[in-house]
């Protein structure tokens, strides 16, 4: 198989895994203004506070990918987003380490709360605006100062927000009991609903600005190939709705969640691919020599298994309801 | 005076990688140690060495934490910041930071969870093999991050294609010739660092009359471990020292402060003020031919001066000269104070020796300060440089406007600065709070039939009550 080919698409893995995993993490924090007691907000920070570092590993791992497999898109993105890469940077320290130091405090926990919202919440809309600044395709190399910033960004910024507290609720629905899984399961119903208008104006707003993303979605037969997409996005969306209702069911809606994200991504790659940069580079055109892409190969069979694994086994570790007591280090 | 984007870039990155490096400078080490304290307790049974891991592991989630977060910031740098680079020596130095995430990041992070949060959760053989998982991470960590930076500083094993780097071998791209020396000298740098701050903590707590037992077993193993770790460090930094010597001449020649094409017999110069528009050296205190001797292994031995480069090939030697320095002497400060140490154990009386726990004391920040100064000899003594001979710093920087680096560059100022505060004002929370006593510890203890694990059981009973 064509190796540049392979580096996009474990590109995707990447950042899929990431959007995900950090996805309720993050939306934890977006969702700490509709939990307000220290009790609540105690408790899921500790549903996620082993597993946070791991979580934004694949961050790390997604922006080394990129960097070794294709450098010129590394460089050419990264420079051209520089502002909201650095704005989503400095939300991430700020969340970070409200982990660490929010529960060693006292009389600074409020702080620390704020610390943690607003970075998770600042984080986020960047990585939402990147996305969309990207999707939109904006001039790489061409410094301009506000380029990212376009109605269009600004409304994925805000919709993956929405995406990520959903992933959050629906993890909370999992991981908590009685009053915060019922809070948690009413919220998210609020959200689907949301995150369904948000696909679709996204969606359409997509088709009417991009030509090619419209002629790849609706030349010849592909409309018909590509229908399971919404299809199916319409499907887990009501399937959550209903799973989040009443007595909600415990796991179920985080899986339905998680394969709503999926949908979503598949739709952004079907549209973009084989860009890395839209209307710019191709990922042929950005991979890096062969020689750099052969020797990474074995690191990555050996040890992406391997870090999967001991991932889940960590989770497995941690599975289950989250306990209210100390049980730190 | 012009705003210069180039500059701001290379100040940000500087600043940004000074901050990173303090924290994986104590952790490597620290890790370490937490790993051989819950061995030693797995062995001994001894609670001290319980009571050690236990206490430590706090600083160390920390610290873990500020590494985490500042090293994210680096790994998107390269691109926002450097892009001209990135480009250029992707295909090489790429793939080595994609191997340090898989090897070491995942690592870390996947382990570091059940180290932290799974006292209860695990038996406690297992817990130790995820603490010593957690170590091993950093030290391979190092591994990839050195192998990476070694090959900047003596670049082997490439091409160049159409102005691309590609790679030849990357056998010689990772054992490029000063990466042996390198990761050495740091993994050194990073336990000598760790050993220090126990020791010097350890001596605190002497020094108020608290925890003698614990203070006592840490400052005891930290004495021991500077005694073995410092003189060796001399020894690796002098061999690192030739090596830099036979790649980049320039560099010693500002380290040494020497200015002529050639110099024979040069002197060591103790304190000496570099003047590069002068290109020579006011109010020097030398020993004849020391340098030489260091160097060359000979009294008239032969060293390569600044002015044998143009003044564009030169780094900005001051800062260089007196990193260097400030290495060294706190190199030398810590094999004073390790034979001090051992002076002491032999007299009797280290754990009431007022001026000696002072010292221990105050030299809780050596490892961080020398590990820094180091890596201002390496990096600065490499410029003009960014790739040695090859890529030149100023000619790889991202075209930004030079406003939005101000703007980066300040918001990355002001954040760091109140971090670190944050930073220290809780390391002194934990230390002045204490080790956990013993009873406390009991309730920690690990395993199946520890009370811990009753205690979580007997609340999830209440809960599961409570629901019906």
């Amino acid at each position: 198989m064509d190796l540049a080919l392979f580096y996009y698409l474990l590109l995707g893995f990447a950042v899929l895994m990431y959007v995900v995993l950090d996805g309720f993490d993050l939306g934890l924090g977006i969702l700490y203004p509709w939990f307000r007691s220290e009790g609540e907000r105690d408790h899921m920070m500790r549903s996620i506070s082993h597993v946070w570092d791991g979580n934004e590993t694949w961050l790390v791992f997604g922006g080394v990918v990129l960097f070794a497999a294709f450098p010129a898109a590394y460089a050419g993105i990264l420079s051209t987003m520089y502002t909201p890469i650095i704005i989503m940077l400095i939300g991430l320290i700020f969340r970070g380490v409200a982990f660490e130091y929010r529960f060693k405090s006292h009389r600074s926990k409020p702080w620390w709360d704020k610390s943690f919202f607003l970075g998770s919440a600042v984080a986020t809309f960047c990585q939402g605006t990147i996305l969309g600044a990207v999707v939109q395709g904006v001039e790489a190399g061409q410094q301009g100062a506000l380029d990212w910033l376009s109605p269009f960004s600004v409304f994925t910024g805000f919709a993956l927000m929405v995406g990520y507290a959903l992933l959050a609720c629906c993890y909370l629905v999992m991981k908590s009991r009685d009053q915060i899984m019922a809070r948690a399961a009413h919220l998210g119903r609020k959200l689907v609903l949301t995150i369904m208008v948000i696909l679709v104006i996204v969606s359409l707003w997509t088709l009417y600005a991009n030509v090619e993303i419209r002629a790849r979605w609706f030349d010849g037969i592909n409309f018909l190939l590509l229908l399971p997409l919404p299809l199916l996005s319409g499907l887990f969306g009501w399937l959550l709705y209903r799973d989040l209702d009443g007595e909600p069911h415990e796991t179920r809606p985080f899986w339905l969640a998680v394969g709503l994200f999926i949908l979503g991504f598949a739709g952004l790659v079907v549209g973009l691919f084989p860009y890395l940069i839209p209307h710019q580079m191709t990922l042929w055109q950005a991979s890096a020599p062969d020689s750099s892409l052969r020797f990474l190969l074995p690191g990555i069979f050996i040890f992406l298994p391997l870090i999967c694994a001991y991932t889940l086994w960590g989770y497995r570790i941690f599975s289950g309801k989250v306990e209210d007591f100390e049980e730190g280090y | 005076m012009e705003l210069d984007a180039a500059i701001l870039s290379r100040i940000q990155f500087a600043f940004t990688i000074s901050f990173h490096i303090i924290f994986p400078a104590i952790t490597i080490g620290l890790a370490t140690a937490i790993a051989i304290w819950e061995g030693l307790w797995l062995k001994t049974r001894n609670p001290v060495y319980f009571q050690l891991a236990k206490f430590w592991i706090k600083p160390f989630a920390i610290t873990f934490g500020m590494g985490v977060v500042s090293g994210i910031v680096l790994s998107y740098e390269f691109g926002t910041n450097f892009s001209r680079f990135s480009e250029l020596v992707g295909p090489v130095l790429g793939p080595l930071l994609a191997y340090e995430v898989l090897t070491a990041f995942f690592l870390e992070a996947g382990f570091l969870g059940v180290m932290l949060f799974g006292w209860q959760r695990v038996g406690e053989k297992l817990h130790y093999f995820a603490t010593c998982v957690v170590a091993l991470g950093t030290w391979i960590s190092s591994f990839w991050i050195i192998a990476a930076n070694s090959w900047m500083q003596t670049p082997a094993g490439y091409e160049i294609v159409d102005g691309r780097f590609e790679v030849a071998s990357w056998m010689e791209v990772i054992f490029n010739p000063s990466m042996p020396y390198r990761l050495a000298h740091m993994l050194l740098a990073a336990m000598l660092t760790a050993t220090f701050v126990i020791g010097g903590v350890s001596a605190w707590y002497l020094r108020k009359n608290r925890d003698q037992a614990f203070a006592r077993k840490g400052l005891s193993m930290a004495l021991w471990a500077a005694l073995v770790l410092a003189p060796v460090q001399a020894m690796v930094g002098d061999f690192h020292g030739l090596n830099v010597k036979e790649h980049q001449p320039i560099k010693v020649a500002a380290m040494e402060g020497i200015w002529p094409e050639k110099e024979t017999g040069a002197p060591l110069l103790l304190f000496a003020v570099p003047d590069m528009e002068a290109e020579t050296n006011h109010f020097e205190i030398r020993i004849p031919k020391l340098a030489s001797l260091i160097l060359t292994h000979e009294l008239d031995g032969e060293l390569q001066g600044l002015k044998s480069v143009p003044a564009d090939e030169r780094p900005y030697v001051p800062l260089v000269f007196y990193s260097f320095r400030i290495m060294v002497g706190l190199g030398m400060l810590m094999i004073g104070a390790a034979l001090w140490g051992l002076w002491l154990r032999r007299r009797g009386g280290r754990f009431e020796s007022r001026p000696f726990l002072l010292l221990m004391t105050l030299m809780i920040p050596a490892g961080v300060i020398s590990t820094l100064a180091g890596w201002y000899v390496a990096e600065v003594g490499r410029q003009p440089w960014l790739v040695h001979g090859l890529v030149r710093t100023m000619e790889v920087v991202t075209p930004l406007p030079a406003e939005r680096v101000l703007f980066s560059l300040t918001l990355f100022v002001l954040t760091y600065s109140l971090l670190f505060c944050v930073y220290l004002y809780f390391m002194a929370k934990l230390v002045r709070k204490g080790p956990p006593d013993m009873a406390r510890l009991e309730q920690h203890m690990i395993g199946v039939n520890a009370p811990g694990f009753a205690l979580a059981w007997v609340k999830k009973l209440q809960h599961e009550v409570v629901e019906d």
